[in-house]
Formats: structure tokens, C-alpha cells, sequence
């Protein structure tokens, strides 16, 4: 049974209630009353949740083979001929069109659910701001975009909404567009955004002339023989023997997707745009920089899992990539003193646990832990803005302190996100942390060790925060001090909800170890599990797997059974192996906690003495490896040179010799052909006219002037006709007569 | 009834007055008054042929040159009163402005 519904139907009205109170606000917004934004911003985006959470119902309601919506608006480029680089002629068709599958489902709901949280929250936190309206508005087209990135059928659309969310996350960035630290962070985020960007689209045009195709999947579609999707033509290519599991352009395909994904998940060695990025409104860095945004690289990868399976180089490198972002991103959490920082270097070290999982090929847990960290880093963002509140905007955590009664809703939301980040169970954060770390694990020991040592600093930094935040005496300045208060409910009402989702919102994925099922990674099967295990574990032939309800030629039944039958068996064993790691990674999540006691509690180890013990560590780590330095030194001052140098190109060579010299020549040419004219046009008809004023010269002094004369010349000349012809005429009167 | 050579004569003999008074006389009116002379003159050969042959169209040749020589001088006063009122002559040896 194929899912439908009204709903399913009609999946452009999710993204369309936002898109069209931001036209609102961006051309009328100044018009309008704050209470009026407010209600038609966050009501169209809490419309949008309650439409998302109703498709996904009615998506629920068809068995997991069949959870594929898919409807196609219009054919957006016209389609034709394209040449792909096997040099056969495909048509070529990019429409545009929703696609609702289980993945989507996740990302959508997060969407539009921690969105709405958010929106919410903002109406307090930027009730006191001037441009209300234009903040609304830039959220709001975060939010459209955002919906067309997570339900875009094809890449093309999906890269629409890609440069959406970063326009997005530009202009908000730079909201506070007086101060020049903010719109310099904004032009960095989006620089650097750019440089992923060119590799997001050479992937896809690879993915184009590999595939012949950029739509996902074409299940549920009518024309699914004429147009295969890049499933099905994957599938087909491999059941062909064209591709296999290793071949050099899916690898490049792969990589160069992953660089796009680098870029807006602030991975190694494009992350150096997020910690800046924090020069944005608070709601701005829990939505975009936290919750959704900057998940959406995690999320294509996991689009396109299939090519990824097929490329297990590009799957080391996600792998390796992801586990060093997250640990060089937690070690430089560890020293920070502003509240936003923090979080940022954690965000980072988090989506680097996201492409962990991804290398790992735990497609699931990756979107799992995004769907966790959404919760908590949105909740604890939102946390730090609610401090940063009742602090009179002060974000230095050294300057804070004792705050845990003074705004107890906002303290104690912070500490139940920050026990679900540290990986205490049974809290969100435990749940996909410890799937990500035992599929690791599974991959090599060394990536489980890597992030095991990033799961303590996690809970030391974040522990350091609590402490330092709500704890101990206020060392904050009188005049701050004095207007500390609670945050409006607009504001805790949503901390709270986040609350509740950080502590049950893992439960979902309760590992099959400690007597659930896992629900969620069953859920996200239909999309994952494509290739499945074949590339890692070499057991299985890649051709072997179901591809999301299309059956491949290859896919028989025998061995699709035995693919399943692989896979509930890995479901299945509890093996002590997963205690163990489990246990480990409750263990250092604890050391870390504890360690952030010793040192901010109860000050038996002085931070000042470790850091005076490695001070060139420290400075290391104060400077944040100097990587901005390096950039600068390596890139942005060689662009800079490179500019200077064209600069001085431009004014020697094109202006000097290219303009000037091109003048120079014009002018000379001038005056050749001005002295071609004067004398020798000129020149000629001068001389026809001298010539025929000489040749005229003995008879116009004919030409009296008088008209007496004139008359006497009539009558000589008379006469002597008369006297001629007389002889004639007197014939002829003769004659007459 | 007079014999034709006499009417001729006449007419020549005003013909000749008139090209010697257009050709010889400075003053324009003078001039036009001598193209009156020359024009009778050829009105008196119309008329006299005309009664010569008993063909009455030479005599209405000679209205419709009196007629004609009516306008003519209309114009040429004008034209020389235009000319006066700019050069404040109307002697033919100073209407020179065509020469060479």
C-alpha cells in the first residue's frame, strides 16, 4: 500500500506558510505591528510543524517498505538531451518536487519543531531589539529554505535551499550590522561557505553525468522507467558491471560532497566560520549554528548514502575527518571563556561525532544524534541567551557565577542539556552518543579511542561552563548584578519543552543491548540500509541489497534474506564488548565531570598551575591552534597580495599600456587621418574649385551685373539671328503669302 | 482703308524707341515705361494683321496683352520699390550685385 493522504499531497504548504510571512515581512515588516509579527511569524511556522507532524503520520500509516512520498510541483529546468560521460544521451529532468521518506521525516519535524521552539523564544529574547520585523522575517526565510532543503527530491532543489540557509545565516550573522566584528563574521561564514559550496556543485554535476540524474529516488513517482533516480540508475549501473564498490568517480563524487558538507557543518578545514558566527543573535545560534543549519551536510551525506557505501575511501575520510574535528574542536571548548564560544567549539566537536557515525556507515545513529543534539545545543544556546539576558548581555563566563537561584528555570534547563551532551544515561545525548562510539568501535578501535577521549572533554567543558555559570559567588559587575531576572515565559517555556525532549528524545533509539529495539535506526532502514553492510564487512555482494522498494536485478531473494538476516543478528547480540564500551563511556563522561569539579568546585587543582605547567599548550589552545592566524597568513593575506598585485597590474598594464596606450594610438590615428582630410580631401576639392575658377576667369567678366547690358546682349543677339535666318524667313513668308 | 506698312512702320518705329529707351536709360521707371512702348508696339502689329485677315483672335491677343502688361508693371514697381526702399536707387547701373 502506497501512503496517501491529503497531506502527503500536499507537501509544498510546509515550506510555503513561512516562505510567505517572510515576503511579508521583508516588504511590508516595517508597517506592521510587533504583536501581529510575532503571531504570523511564529504562527506560520508553528503551522508548518502541526502540517509536518500530520504528513508524517500519514506517511506512518503505510507499512516501512512503502514510507515514500514523492510529488513534483512542475518541471522547473525544461528537460533535454544531456551527454554523460559515458557518452550516451539521457534526459535530463530536474523538477521541482517534495520527497517524504523517513529520513526527510526526522529532519522535518526537527525543523520545524525546534523551529518553532525557537521562534517562540525569540519573541522575548528579541522583544527589546530594533528590526523585529526584519529578524522575523530572515527566520522565517531560514525556515522555507531550510524545508526545501530537507524535503527537495533532487539535488539541484536541495542546493537551492543549501544557498538559502547560507544567505540566511549571512544576513542574520550580520544582523547587528553596525558593528563591524558582526558583518565581518558574516562575510567569513560566507566566504568560507563558498569554498564548500564549489565542491557541493562538481559533485552534483558528477553526480549528473555519471548518473544521467540528479533526483534521489523515483519510487512513487509515475515516470519512474523514463526518469530513474540516482538509486535506481546506481543500481542499475552496478547490476551492469559499469560501477563497483571502489570505482574512482563515485570515490570523487563522494569527496567532493563531502567538501560542500565540511563547509556548512563547520568541519575540518572550513569549521572557522561558526565560532565567529556567534557575533549573530542567540536564537540565531540555536537554530542555525546548532540545531538545523549547520546539520544539513550530515544530512545530505546520509542522502546520499548510497554513492558514500560505494566509496570506502571517501567513507574513511568522512570517518577521519569527523573524529579529529571532534576532538580538536572539544580541546579548544576547553579553554574558552565567552558563554557562546563554548558552545560553538562544541557544535563543531558534535557534528564531528555525526561524521564519525557516517564514516562508520551508522547512517542511522548519525541522523540520530543529530535529532538528540538538536535538542540540547538548541536548549542550551537558548540557556546561554537567557543568561546572557539577565546578565545585561555580558557572555564572559569568568564574569558570571552563582546564578543557579537567581534565574532557577534557565539554571536547571541548562543542567539537564548539559548532562545530555556529557552522556549520562538515560538522557538523550547517552542514546546516540554510545550507538556513535560502539559503530566506531566496530570500524577501528583507534576512531573509538578518539572520540571516547572526546566524549570526557565534552563533559569537563561543559561542566566548567555550569560551574563557572551558576555556581559559586557572583563575579559580576554591580551594575549587572543589580538587574538580574528571570527571563520572560516566552522564553523558559520553551527551555523547558527542550528539556523534556534532551531527556526522553534518545529513548526513541534505546539500544537493543539494554533490552529495547532501536526503533529509530529500524525506521531510517528503508534509507540506509541501500548498501548496508556489503563495503565494510565484505560479507555480502553490494548487488544483493533492495533499494528502497525498487528491486535491482541482482536482488534475489536468497540474498536478500541473508542481508536481513546479517543485520538482525548485529541488531541482535548484546555482545559484552558493548557493556564495556558502554560502561567506558559512562566512565569517562563521569572522570570528566569529576575533574570539573576538582578544578571549578572545589579548587583542589588550580587551572592557573595546570596551565602555568604546559603554557605553551595553553596558549595553544587559548589562540585556538592559531589556526585564524595561519588562514590569515596562508590564505586571506595571500588573497589580499593577489589583489594588490592585480591592483598594480590594473593601473601598469591594462590602464598604462592597455587604455593609455590604446588613447595614445587613437589620438595618433586622429591626427593622421586630420591632416589626410585637411589636405588631401580638403585638398582636392579646393583645387577642382581654384581649377574652375581660372578656367572661368576670361568669361565672367560677361556678367555685368546691369541688366541694361544684359539687354543690349539680348538684342545684338537678336539681330544677328535676324540677319542669319532673314533669308529663311523671307522664304517662308513667301510662301505664307 | 490704310495700307499694312504703315501700321508697321508705326510699330517699328516704337519698338525701336522702346529697345533704345530700355537699353539705354538708367532709371528702372524709364525702362519700364520703354517695355510699355516695345509691348504696344507689338499690340499695334496684332491688330493691324488683324484686320489685315479679318481674324479677329489678334485683336483679342492684344487684350490679354494689355492685361499682361498691366500686371507686369504692378510687379516691376513693386520689385522697384522694394529695391529702393534698400538701396535707395533705382538706377540700373548700381543693380550690379550679379556681376562675375
Amino acid at each position: 500500500m502506497t501512503p496517501t493522504g491529503y497531506l502527503l499531497q500536499h507537501l509544498w504548504l510546509i515550506p510555503l506558510f513561512p516562505l510567505v510571512t517572510a515576503a511579508l515581512m521583508l516588504f511590508f515588516g516595517r508597517r506592521i505591528p510587533k504583536n501581529a509579527v510575532s503571531m504570523f511569524c511564529v504562527g506560520s511556522v508553528g503551522l508548518s510543524f502541526v502540517y509536518a507532524l500530520g504528513a508524517v503520520m500519514q506517511l506512518l500509516a503505510a507499512g516501512p517498505e512503502q514510507r515514500v512520498a514523492q510529488q513534483i510541483l512542475f518541471e522547473w529546468l525544461t528537460p533535454g538531451p544531456m551527454q554523460m560521460s559515458g557518452g550516451h544521451l539521457v534526459r535530463f529532468v530536474a523538477d521541482w518536487g517534495y520527497l517524504l521518506d523517513p529520513l526527510s521525516c526526522v529532519m522535518v519535524l526537527v525543523v520545524t519543531g525546534v523551529g518553532f521552539l525557537i521562534h517562540v523564544y525569540s519573541i522575548g529574547y528579541m522583544g527589546h531589539e530594533g528590526g523585529y520585523y526584519r529578524f522575523f522575517g530572515y527566520m522565517n526565510l531560514f525556515m522555507f529554505s531550510m524545508l526545501t532543503l530537507v524535503l527537495a527530491n533532487n539535488m539541484l532543489l536541495m542546493f537551492v535551499g543549501w544557498e538559502g540557509v547560507g544567505l540566511c545565516s549571512y544576513l542574520l550573522i550580520g544582523f547587528y550590522f553596525l558593528r563591524k566584528s558582526a558583518t565581518d563574521a558574516g562575510n567569513k561564514a560566507f566566504i568560507v561557505n563558498r569554498i564548500g559550496d564549489a565542491g557541493f556543485i562538481l559533485g552534483i554535476l558528477l553526480t549528473a553525468m555519471t548518473l544521467g540524474t540528479v533526483r534521489f529516488t523515483s519510487v512513487g513517482l509515475p515516470d519512474v522507467a523514463a526518469n530513474p533516480g540516482i538509486l535506481q540508475s546506481l543500481n542499475s549501473a552496478v547490476a551492469a558491471h559499469a560501477l563497483a564498490s571502489g570505482a574512482p568517480v563515485l570515490t570523487a563524487i563522494a569527496l567532493l560532497l563531502f567538501v560542500g558538507a565540511t563547509g556548512k557543518s563547520a568541519q575540518l578545514p572550513l569549521y572557522v566560520w561558526l565560532p565567529d558566527a556567534m557575533e549573530g543573535p542567540t536564537p540565531v545560534s540555536a537554530l542555525i549554528h546548532a540545531a538545523t543549519m549547520v546539520t544539513a551536510g550530515v544530512y545530505m551525506v546520509v542522502r546520499m548514502n548510497a554513492i558514500y557505501q560505494l566509496a570506502p575511501i571517501a567513507m574513511d575520510v568522512v570517518a577521519v575527518v569527523g573524529v579529529v574535528t571532534a576532538i580538536f574542536a572539544a580541546s579548544m571548548a576547553l579553554v574558552q571563556n565567552d558563554i557562546k564560544k563554548v558552545l560553538a567549539y562544541s557544535t563543531i566537536s558534535q557534528l564531528g561525532y555525526m561524521f564519525l557515525a557516517l564514516g562508520a556507515g551508522a547512517f542511522a545513529a548519525g541522523i540520530f544524534h543529530l535529532m538528540t543534539h538538536a535538542f540540547f545545543k538548541a536548549l542550551l544556546f537558548l540557556g546561554a541567551g537567557s543568561v546572557i539576558h539577565a546578565m545585561s548581555g555580558e557572555q564572559d563566563i569568568q564574569k558570571m557565577g552563582g546564578l543557579w537561584n537567581k534565574i532557577p528555570a534557565t539554571a536547571r534547563t541548562f543542567f539537564v542539556a548539559t548532562l545530555a551532551i556529557a552522556g549520562i544515561p538515560p538522557l538523550a545525548g547517552f542514546f546516540s552518543k554510545d550507538e556513535i562510539l560502539g559503530r566506531a568501535f566496530e570500524r577501528h578501535p583507534d576512531l573509538w579511542f578518539v572520540g571516547f577521549l572526546t566524549a570526557g572533554m565534552t563533559a569537563f567543558y561543559m561542566f566548567r561552563l555550569v560551574f563557572l555559570t551558576f555556581l559559586g559567588y557572583s563575579r559580576a559587575d554591580e551594575h549587572a548584578e543589580k538587574h538580574i531576572r528571570e527571563s520572560p515565559p516566552t522564553m523558559t517555556v520553551p527551555l523547558m519543552i527542550l528539556a523534556v525532549l534532551s531527556v526522553i528524545g534518545g529513548w526513541i533509539g534505546w539500544p537493543a543491548a539494554l533490552g529495547g529495539s532501536n526503533q529509530f535506526e529500524k525506521f531510517l532502514e528503508p534509507v540506509t540500509q541501500s548498501y548496508f553492510v556489503a563495503p565494510f564487512e565484505g560479507r555480502l555482494s553490494v548487488n544483493a541489497t533492495p533499494l528502497l522498494g525498487h528491486e535491482g536485478p541482482f536482488a534475489t531473494e536468497t540474498s536478500r534474506e541473508e542481508l536481513l538476516r546479517v543485520v538482525e543478528e548485529r541488531n541482535k547480540k548484546p555482545s559484552a564488548l558493548e557493556y564495556l564500551l558502554m560502561f567506558a563511556s559512562i566512565g569517562i563522561a563521569v572522570g570528566g565531570i569529576w575533574l570539573a569539579y576538582q578544578f571549578y568546585r572545589t579548587k583542589r587543582i588550580a587551572p592557573e598551575l595546570v596551565a602555568a605547567k604546559v603554557p605553551r599548550f595553553y596558549q595553544l589552545l587559548l589562540h585556538k591552534y592559531y589556526v585564524d592566524e595561519i588562514y590569515d597568513a596562508a590564505v586571506v593575506d595571500r588573497v589580499k597580495d593577489l589583489g594588490t598585485a592585480l591592483g598594480v597590474f590594473d593601473a601598469k598594464v591594462i590602464d598604462g599600456v592597455g587604455v593609455d596606450g590604446t588613447g595614445w594610438l587613437a589620438r595618433f590615428g586622429s591626427t593622421l587621418s586630420m591632416w589626410w582630410d585637411k589636405w588631401i580631401i580638403d585638398g582636392l576639392l579646393n583645387f577642382s574649385a581654384k581649377l574652375t575658377q581660372l578656367s572661368s576667369f576670361p568669361v565672367r567678366f560677361l556678367q555685368t551685373g546691369t541688366f541694361s547690358s544684359y539687354a543690349m546682349l539680348i538684342l545684338v543677339g537678336l539681330a544677328i539671328l535676324l540677319a542669319y535666318y532673314g533669308h529663311h524667313m523671307q522664304v517662308l513668308m513667301r510662301g505664307a503669302r | 482703308m490704310l495700307p499694312i506698312g504703315h501700321y508697321l512702320f508705326l510699330g517699328l518705329a516704337l519698338f525701336i524707341i522702346g529697345v533704345i529707351g530700355v537699353v539705354t536709360r538708367r532709371n528702372v521707371i524709364i525702362v519700364l515705361m520703354s517695355i510699355e512702348l516695345i509691348l504696344n508696339a507689338v499690340n499695334i502689329n496684332l491688330v493691324a494683321f488683324s484686320r489685315l485677315y479679318g481674324d479677329v483672335a489678334g485683336q483679342v491677343f492684344a487684350l490679354f496683352i494689355i492685361a499682361d502688361a498691366a500686371a507686369e508693371a504692378t510687379v516691376g514697381l513693386g520689385i522697384i520699390i522694394a529695391f529702393f526702399r534698400n538701396r535707395e536707387t533705382v538706377l540700373a547701373d548700381e543693380m550690379d550685385l550679379l556681376k562675375w
